[in-house]
């Protein structure tokens, strides 16, 4: 009865054999096993090392043993696959060791006194002190730069969706994939070269037009996409009704995608939000409250990162408001982010994609 | 049920408008609203282009201020010293400082992308998909400057280790030779610039690799190809060129980028043969830590050298939108 079990369960030859299903998980568990072992053993005192030899080991291991069992090539098959998901977990390591990092160190200064005191009379290397002028500042700069940015690049989508033809359009649809690659701290000197020229001080809406110049090309290339999803029969529906074409536009293409322009417009704040470079150039931080963006150096939420982490010359307070700052930061950009894709999933187009 | 038998019979042929008529029916700028309309939004389009032309016009403006005063040769002098009477200063090593980094962060950062895009697309379990191309685009949110501080304060103490090891073992090669230094180097940089430009690379690879024709894997997988040997003769011939444009884009924002730099090396106007020893710069990050101390003629160097910076980004993405624009289905400039 045995035997006979045993020789069904044999593997059929047409296939050759095949390692079992849990093989994967095995391997990978003991090579993390020896490479933690062969870290402890040989002392090395850093968990790089000790991921990157589970790594090699697992890869290594993977191929071996497949290559014993099953054949060459399903061997380099299995390898391919190890690597592809020794990859992965490569990508996810720094992010959640990034995430976890920014919390746990966050939010320790992190509180309703941190949110509303400025650093006015806070040395950088003691303790104490806020990011309310930095928040305000932010929220100034980032919103001056959206009134200037959106509009400019929802227009420009609309010609190059709606009117878009010949030579002009052409050139727009380049230079704005160009302008996407353009690196911010160009577009801060490109506004500083303009201050040297009129001899201005640095002030808050400086910043906010490097900001607006990275963010159209942005708000441009989602826009166009979202338009060119509202299906044409709207337009021609609306056109055959004698309604003029920017009616048409105004009252039947807009409010169909507005969801995924709205969408494109807050991915693009949260992309700005985060810029450092040319705010440092033109906004040059200020550790008083200045709530007026268009007199006097402002401060930023991200420059006061740089300047708490740049200035303090490694004190432990000023690491700390620099981490808590990095939390608010990121919290706000990821909040933006998921409202975002919210809006996109709950005013999305239905055209059966 | 045959569909071509309902279409209706095609309407008698209209008279046709004049060649005036219909080139304005085009445009649709018949009415005053429409002009108007149109006018704004191609207005818009324009002042994208003029602005392009402004920056490149303005600094080239400002850079020749600086550049007509400089003793040493721009391209050629090691030295940034703008407040020395005659002023010498050269971009050599921030150009070498930006290529290395740049580099090291494409060797790292495009294998690891690419079997991310094939992992997204051919090896994840389905359910996993959505939710690990999200977490991809959370790498992608996340400010530079977090990625500095986090590179500075967390990165840097992790890498003694390994700076020891490939002192050890590969030191003799004078390029991992290591003297003891805080690990705040090239490859420190290199490092944290890939794990910047992973996102990108992976999203547009991502989008080249599901175009892949499915007609093409199934006829490798019936003929007994493994998964590996189908990636390796359908999927990768097939996106290529994707992959090339894809690891331009990356290669943009590495070459661009500053606050990472700026927070994570600590730099020195020299040519640092060896990656893990501290030194060498890049050109944002040599604006961004020099500015605060530069005069206004110093100020006029720093732009003259963003300018190269903006020039040699303006060719890498030229490049790879051109290879992009070949295949328009795949955009990657929402990644």
């Amino acid at each position: 009865m045995s035997t006979a079990l045993v020789a069904d369960k044999r593997p059929s030859t047409l296939r050759g054999a095949r390692l079992p299903k849990w093989s994967p998980w095995a391997i990978a568990t003991g090579s993390i096993a020896l490479g933690i072992g062969i870290g402890l053993a040989a002392g090395l005192d850093s968990e790089v090392q000790w991921g990157l030899l589970a790594g090699l080991l697992f890869l290594l291991g993977t191929y071996g043993i497949a290559a014993r069992v099953e054949g060459r090539r399903q061997a380099k098959d299995r390898i391919a696959t190890a690597l592809v998901w020794v990859a992965f977990i490569l990508a996810v390591v720094p992010l959640a060791s990034l995430v976890w990092a920014t919390v746990q160190r966050g939010v320790k200064v992190l509180d309703v006194y941190f949110l509303t005191h400025s650093m006015g009379v806070v040395a950088d290397s003691e303790p104490g002190g806020g990011i309310y002028h930095a928040i305000l500042g932010s929220l100034e700069q980032v919103g001056l730069a959206t009134l200037i940015g959106a509009p400019i690049g929802v227009l420009t989508a609309i010609y190059l969706v709606e009117y878009g033809r010949g030579s002009l359009a052409k050139a727009v649809t380049f230079f704005v994939d160009v302008m996407t690659g353009i690196p911010s701290i160009v577009a801060g000197l490109f506004i500083l070269s303009l201050m040297l020229m009129l001899d201005l001080q640095p002030f808050g809406f400086a910043g906010s037009l490097a900001l607006a110049i990275l963010m159209m090309p942005v708000v441009v290339r989602s826009t166009e996409e979202m338009l060119k999803l509202v299906p044409n029969e709207l337009r021609e529906a609306s056109l055959a009704l004698g309604v003029p074409k920017w009616r048409t536009i105004l009252k039947v293409v807009l409010p169909t995608s507005i969801g995924g322009i709205v969408t494109g417009i807050m991915l693009s704040i949260a992309r700005i939000a985060g810029e450092t470079a040319p705010v440092l150039l033109l906004v040059f931080g200020n550790p008083f409250i200045n709530a007026n963006p268009f007199e006097g150096a402002q401060a930023s939420l991200p420059l006061y990162i740089y300047q708490q982490y740049a200035q303090s010359a490694g004190s432990q307070p000023a690491y700390d408001r620099a981490w808590a700052a990095s939390l608010t930061l990121i919290a706000f950009v990821m909040i933006l982010n998921l409202v975002a894709r919210g809006i996109a999933r709950w005013k999305a187009p239905k055209t059966g994609r | 049920m045959d569909i071509s038998t309902q279409k209706p019979q095609s309407p008698p042929p209209l008279p046709q408008p004049s060649v005036t008529e219909q080139k304005r029916a085009a445009r649709g700028a018949t009415r005053p609203g429409d002009r108007i309309f149109l006018g704004l939004t191609r207005g818009s389009g324009i002042l994208l282009l003029v602005i392009m032309a402004a920056i490149a016009v303005f600094l080239t403006y400002r850079a020749s201020l600086a550049i007509s005063k400089d003793e040493g040769n721009f391209l050629t002098t090691f030295e940034w010293n703008t407040g020395a009477v005659p002023p010498v200063f050269g971009i050599a090593v921030l150009a070498f400082g930006t290529v290395v980094s740049s580099i090291i962060a494409m060797v790292i950062a495009v294998p690891i992308a690419v079997a991310i895009a094939l992992f997204l697309t051919h090896y994840a379990p389905r359910r996993l998909r959505g939710p690990i191309s999200y977490v991809i685009d959370l790498l992608a949110a996340v400010p530079s400057i977090v990625y500095g501080l986090w590179g500075a304060l967390i990165l840097v103490p992790h890498l003694n280790g390994l700076f020891g090891w490939l002192n050890d073992y590969l030191g003799w090669t004078g390029v991992f030779s290591w003297q003891d230094g805080p690990p705040r180097s090239m490859l420190t940089v290199g490092v944290l610039l890939a794990i910047m430009i992973l996102p990108i690379i992976t999203n547009v690879s991502r989008e080249v690799f599901r175009q892949v024709p499915q007609m093409h894997e199934e006829a490798a997988l019936a003929l007994g190809a493994t998964r590996w040997e189908v990636i390796r003769m359908a999927v990768l011939p097939f996106g290529r060129s994707g992959v090339i444009s894809a690891s331009m884009l990356g290669l943009g924002r590495a070459l661009g980028e500053t606050m990472a730099v700026a927070t994570v090396l600590s730099p020195s106007f020299t040519i640092q043969t060896s990656l893990l020893d501290p030194g060498g710069g890049t050109f944002a990050q040599n604006i961004a830590s020099k500015f605060s101390e530069a005069t206004e003629f110093g100020r006029d160097a720093l732009i003259a050298s963003g300018l190269v910076l903006f020039v040699i980004t303006l060719l890498v993405n030229g490049a790879a939108r051109a290879i992009i624009a070949r295949r328009k289905e795949y955009s990657g400039a929402n990644a």
